[in-house]
């Protein structure tokens, strides 16, 4: 029989976490801080929002860039939140998650040998969304000394004449790192001085604490060169209902919204009059949230401090990515060992990129008390492993 | 109202056992502000009372609670205040509220037995000189009480990692 799949495919490895995945599974009474969703419901009137629409009977797909009173409510979160104004008829696509823009994206604007930047450690889909769409992905790794921020020097270290697009993912999973306006201008400058495009994953952008999120393209300049992505999943706590967009400039938000015409047709109906209720009214109910992943963040930092455990204080998102280097094991060996041994289960730091060497991403999508039980495990854990020695 | 305050007091509103070194790291505060900001609270009385919410039923105890609407003739410079204060005096009384509406004063009663809140009703309140008329509600089952659900709600369907 004549070999069936592509090589490409073959070549790409599955997600480094879906082998803990599986070893969880198998353990119900572990505690887990591996989840990357946000534990609350979706806000009620979201919901019902949603129940409504099936009820009216909105069972049909809607245009293939979404719904119009979508769209434009989406432009004018965007102008109130990251100060950048997109033409709801022509620079929006709602799609499925905000998966889907960094698939459309890559795929609209690379050619084969292209190379695309991807700063590590981050979110699994880059890497294998480039290569599927034959372009060259190059890892930035970045570092902890400089709280997982990218730099302008490691930038303009991994630039070729082949680079075509910078991925920015910030708010950052699986670090919590953000890039404040300070951090993003200088990054801004390279990216005009070696005529780069950026995709700017936005996902989190709700989920900042402390400083409020910044877009790169609202940099000088940075709106033509910038495709910014974000969606419900995150901030409106809505990650079941595959609801996101991406924002690009005209030219290339129309070759975009040709693949997502013919591979996907629109995003689920349903779950797009359900997030205009999001956009319009649930401010206060994104707040609560943000309040209370930001006193868990507090409370874990806090904790790891007590147990001497290097971590750095994230200030997105909701993960903490202390550094377990001094135990002198992998992050699998620590991952796993901690989950044999004490029933806790987090995701080993090399998940999202080798660089993650060392590292364990801790979420803290889990009410306090969940958490209390598993720092104090986690705590058992690490002074066995010094006592050890 | 100072934003530490209204932290303070929003935490407190869901959860009033909070152990002072655990708030203080939440609000990103120390614990002797926290502790002194809560006693000036409790002092101005913006902090009224610390309260448990307990489902009686599951505690296996009986309890009864109503629900009367108050009809009221209002006193010249009074209002309604003197006959609500003088209903807030009753033991079995556990809330008085002036509403707007088709009658003045909500009660809330609790008794131990319906046969007692009637009693109570009929004998006490409605008495009452400026009382003109009650109506009783018996609560029958509690849904929601204090923003909290008294109902079994399903657990989370989340996969235990993720992406």
């Amino acid at each position: 029989m004549r070999e069936p799949l592509s090589k490409k495919i073959v070549e790409i490895k599955p997600s480094g976490i879906r082998k803990f995945f599986d070893m969880v599974s198998e353990m119900p009474d572990a505690i887990s801080l591996g989840v990357g969703e946000p534990d609350f419901d979706t806000p009620w009137r979201i919901r019902e929002e949603g129940i409504y629409s099936l009820e009216r009977g909105r069972t049909f797909y809607t245009s293939n860039a979404g719904l119009k009173e979508l769209k434009e409510e989406i432009s004018k979160y965007l102008e109130r939140k990251i100060q950048v104004s997109y033409d709801p008829a022509s620079e929006i696509i709602v799609t499925v998650g905000g998966s889907e823009g960094i698939d459309i994206a890559l795929r609209a604007m690379l050619d084969p040998g292209d190379e695309v930047l991807i700063p590590q450690p981050c979110y699994v889909s880059y890497l294998p969304c480039t290569t599927l769409a034959n372009g060259v992905p190059v890892v930035v790794p970045l570092k902890q000394e400089n709280q997982f921020k990218l730099t302008a020097k490691e930038l303009k270290a991994a630039i070729t004449p082949k680079t075509k697009i910078l991925v920015l993912p910030y708010p950052n999973n699986p670090t919590g790192a953000i890039m404040t306006k300070e951090d993003l201008e200088p990054i801004a400058e390279v990216v005009k001085e070696h005529d780069l495009y950026v995709l700017s994953d936005e996902i989190y952008s709700e989920l900042t604490y402390k400083y409020d999120h910044v877009s790169i393209a609202s940099l000088p300049g940075m709106r033509e060169r910038t495709l910014v992505i974000n969606g419900f999943s995150k901030g409106f706590a809505m990650t079941g209902w595959r609801l996101g967009y991406i924002c690009a400039q005209k030219r290339i938000a129309e070759q975009m919204l040709k693949i997502h015409q013919f591979a996907i047709m629109c995003a689920p109906t349903n779950s797009q009059y359900a997030a205009i209720e999001g956009l319009r009214n649930c401010e206060g109910e994104v707040q609560e949230m943000r309040t209370a992943y930001n006193q868990r963040r507090r409370f874990l930092l806090h904790e790891f401090k007590k147990m001497k455990l290097d971590c750095f204080e994230p200030f997105g998102a909701f993960y903490v990515f202390p550094c377990i280097k001094e135990f002198g094991m992998t992050s699998e060996e620590f991952a796993t060992r901690l989950l044999d041994e004490e029933k806790v289960a987090a995701v080993p730091g090399t998940a999202f990129g080798d660089c993650g060497e060392g590292f364990l991403r801790v979420s803290y999508a889990y009410s306090l008390d969940d958490l209390r039980e598993a720092i104090s495990r986690l705590g058992r854990f690490v002074e066995r492993l010094r006592a050890q020695g | 109202m100072k934003e530490m305050r209204k932290q303070i007091l929003k935490y407190l509103e869901k959860n009033s056992r909070a152990d002072l070194g655990e708030l203080a790291i939440l609000l990103d505060s120390d614990e002797v502000s926290i502790a002194n900001e809560l006693a000036q609270m409790e002092k101005e009385k913006v902090i009224c009372g610390y309260h448990t919410l307990i489902d009686w039923d599951k505690a296996g105890e009986e309890r009864v609670n109503a629900l009367i609407e108050v009809c009221v003739k209002p006193q010249r410079d009074k209002g309604f205040d003197k006959t609500a204060e003088r209903i807030c005096n009753y033991p079995e009384v556990t809330a008085v509220y002036l509403t707007s509406g088709g009658y003045d004063l909500l009660v809330t009663v609790e008794g131990k037995t319906l046969m007692e809140v009637s009693r109570f009703v009929s004998g006490k309140l409605s008495p009452i000189e400026d009382v003109i008329s009650t109506t009783t509600h018996f609560i029958l089952k509690k849904y929601k009480d204090h923003g909290t659900l008294m109902f079994h709600k399903n657990k989370s369907e989340r996969m235990p990692v993720t992406p």
